[in-house]
């Protein structure tokens, strides 16, 4: 049906196998729909979607919390149900860290060195080695309550990864820190995940977050994958409006396939505009979704080709971010909006009017659901 | 002391004349306090060493007589039992409580509620009902063609109503504790390579002692103090130390003698109260 070509199934060989996996709680609804999703060896993948659309329950079936209702998790060809949570290899860090408050950073990190029996030596070099990885060999002696959230989070990652396991799953982990702090442990995570090269799997709400970080992101939306692909792909090539809205700012169009004419569709009430034939295979005929993100519309100018799809659009408002502005307006009554990098050109200008137009390879068109 | 301390702002008067409120709004409970409370333990102390004449006889014969110290052991030792089986019953109800989220934790909560409150002699009463001669127990024992043991008015029934009574007290001091408890360490401690029983071991135990702490201090507290429920479903030969002071009173009119017995118990629970504060805190013990 959808004619998008990314895909959960990876091409190379799988380490974690999610097969059709359901789970509801309330026996009517299912929180996770039908999720089937390869995940290659040390890869980093996320999985980002809005609040509620099954995430932390996949995550939370991976680990062994959750009991399936329907389909299977293989971990390396082996079935994962008949494990119980404790005999999984699997470290989790929890999106409020869940420290033990009675044990120091240090103990914490023994504690899963302790539960799987390591010898008392190796214990203690591994757990200083630990804190050691992620900056906290200072802090050992300190009880949770005496460290930054920050701090904590180290912690949690370094008890989540002591003992070697096979997966380390992230359920939201910077959720609770500022804006600064976050950006620094999401560059310390990327960067203990290549010095160990453990399989990840991240849990967001937050895009950019999943688009900095990943090798591939799992959009979730209503307990269903809405698309599997690396960053870049989900954001120039989403698999349908859905994924196109929630990653980025965006600029949809409902446009008619015509059948007669090859590589155009017609946008009601804005007439013809041509599409690349590569970017997404157009179906023949009907209606579809053509996605043109803000920042590829710019201001033409008398050296632009007619090759260019062009409108008018009234602005409306301008919003600066210093390095861009956004300009909000309209063409012909649809809501339209431009992202200008670097410093605005004078015409930009509030009530302005002006010849805007992107290339025809810089619209994607998905179809509708 | 927290207000008049800053007085280096120049806002310092609005702030003092809201402490001036606070005090104004004090005022009624102090009166309450000062009334009801420090006015009838200072003459209660007073009659305890002025009556019948000045001198601390009373405490040397609580202290020396062998009756009188068997029933201040009775009482800790009863007190003691009261507090200990309260925790063992109400420390895996109160975990369940706290711990599953759904229709069983929902009803042992109902019904320790409901027996909390249910006021103490109504369930006291009940107890004699129950354990009488007439009463089921009873009953079972003569279906069974057996000679029904004596169960009221022993130290056992004594215990038991007393147990009966105090079990909500220790249930809701541990549950105040247990609830703040993160269900997730379970499942992190799980994720650790914990089994359930190493899991509660050493993740949630020792995070709900300080609720034990608070529930049985509470318990054991209250239960130095019992009177109605011992009185009532136990017998003068296992005398606690309420019982006492109510006969020097009631029957020999010894007024300063019983004074001496309550300061004496007073004296103990205060210092349990004290040793409590400063190695947990007092303000804890309320959750
Ligand atoms: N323990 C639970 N009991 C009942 N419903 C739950 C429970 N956990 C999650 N849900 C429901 O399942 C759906 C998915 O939740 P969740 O996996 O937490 O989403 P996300 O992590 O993406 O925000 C939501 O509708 C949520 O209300
Ligand atoms: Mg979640």
């Amino acid at each position: 049906m959808s004619f998008d070509a990314s895909a959960g199934r990876a091409p190379t060989p799988v380490y974690l196998r999610l097969t059709d996996v359901v789970k509801t709680y309330d026996g009517r609804t299912n929180a996770v729909d039908g999720v089937s999703l390869d995940i290659r060896r040390g890869e980093f993948i996320t999985f980002l979607g809005p609040s509620g659309s099954g995430k932390t329950t996949t995550l939370m079936m991976i680990a062994g919390f959750e009991a399936l209702n329907g389909g299977s998790i293989e971990l390396d060809g082996k079935d994962l149900a008949r494990s119980r949570p404790y005999e999984r290899n699997i470290g989790v860090v929890f999106q409020n860290y869940a420290l033990f408050p009675h044990m120091t950073a240090l103990r914490n990190i023994e504690f899963p060195l302790r539960m799987r029996h390591f010898p008392k030596s190796d214990i203690k070099k591994r757990a200083e080695q630990a804190l050691a990885l992620v900056g906290l060999s200072r802090f050992a002696d300190r009880h949770p309550r005496e460290l930054s959230g920050g701090q904590q989070q180290r912690v949690a990652l370094a008890r989540g990864l002591v003992f070697d396991p096979d997966l380390l799953l992230l359920d939201e982990p910077l959720g609770a820190l500022d804006k600064n702090l976050r950006e620094q442990m999401q560059v310390e995570i990327k960067r203990i995940h290549r010095e160990i090269g453990i399989t990840t799997i991240y849990v967001t709400h937050d895009q950019t977050e999943a688009m900095t970080m990943s090798d591939r992101v799992a959009v979730f939306s209503g307990g269903k994958l809405a698309q599997v692909a690396p960053p870049l792909e989900v954001y120039n090539r989403p698999a349908n409006r859905f994924v196109g809205e929630f990653i980025g700012d965006s600029n949809f169009f409902e446009a008619d396939v015509d059948p007669k004419r090859p590589g155009w569709v017609d946008i009601p009430a804005i007439g013809p505009v041509r599409v690349a034939e590569d970017h997404g295979r157009l179906p023949s005929q009907g209606t579809i979704d053509l996605l043109v993100r803000p920042e590829r519309i710019k201001i033409l100018t008398a050296n632009d080709g007619d090759h260019m799809n062009a409108l008018d659009m009234t602005i409306d408002a301008l919003v600066h971010y210093g390095d861009s502005v956004l300009a909000i307006g309209t063409s012909r009554g649809r809501p339209l909006r431009m992202r200008v990098a670097g410093t605005p050109p004078a015409e930009l200008k509030e009530g302005a009017r002006l010849r805007v137009g992107w290339a025809p390879q810089d619209a994607h068109a998905v179809a509708r659901s | 002391m927290t207000a008049t301390t800053i007085t280096d702002t120049p806002r310092h008067r609005p702030l003092e004349s809201r402490s001036a409120a606070a005090w104004l709004l004090l005022t009624p409970g102090s009166l309450f306090l000062i009334l009801l409370f420090v006015v009838p333990i200072g003459y209660v102390l007073l009659l305890s060493f002025t009556e019948p004449k000045v001198s601390l006889d009373h405490f040397r014969r609580i202290f020396t007589t062998p009756l009188y110290t068997s029933v201040m052991i009775n009482t800790f030792r009863t007190s003691l039992i009261v507090t200990l089986s309260c925790l063992l019953l109400g420390y895996p109800l109160a975990y369940v409580i706290a711990r599953r989220n759904d229709a069983v934790s929902l009803i042992f909560l109902t019904l320790v509620g409901l027996s909390f409150w249910t006021g103490f002699l109504v369930r006291t009463y009940a107890w004699l009902v129950i354990l009488g001669n007439r009463g089921p127990v009873a009953a079972t024992f003569g279906v069974l063609g057996l000679e029904p043991p004596q169960l009221l008015f022993t130290s056992f029934s004594s215990t038991l109503g007393m147990v009966n009574i105090l079990l909500p007290y220790m249930v809701f001091a541990l549950l105040s504790v247990m609830k703040k408890i993160d269900p997730n360490h379970m499942r992190a401690a799980a994720s650790l390579g914990a089994p359930p029983t190493a899991a509660f071991r050493t993740v949630f135990l020792p995070q709900s002692l300080p609720g034990v702490v608070n529930g049985s201090v509470l318990v054991f507290t209250v239960c130095l103090g019992f009177y109605v429920t011992p009185i009532l479903l136990g017998t003068p030969r296992d005398m606690m130390i309420s019982q006492l002071i109510n006969q020097q009173i009631e029957e020999l009119l010894a007024w300063g003698f019983a004074a001496a017995l309550a300061v004496v118990l007073l004296a103990v629970t205060s210092f349990l109260m004290i040793l409590y504060n400063r190695f947990v805190g007092l303000d804890r013990l309320w959750g």
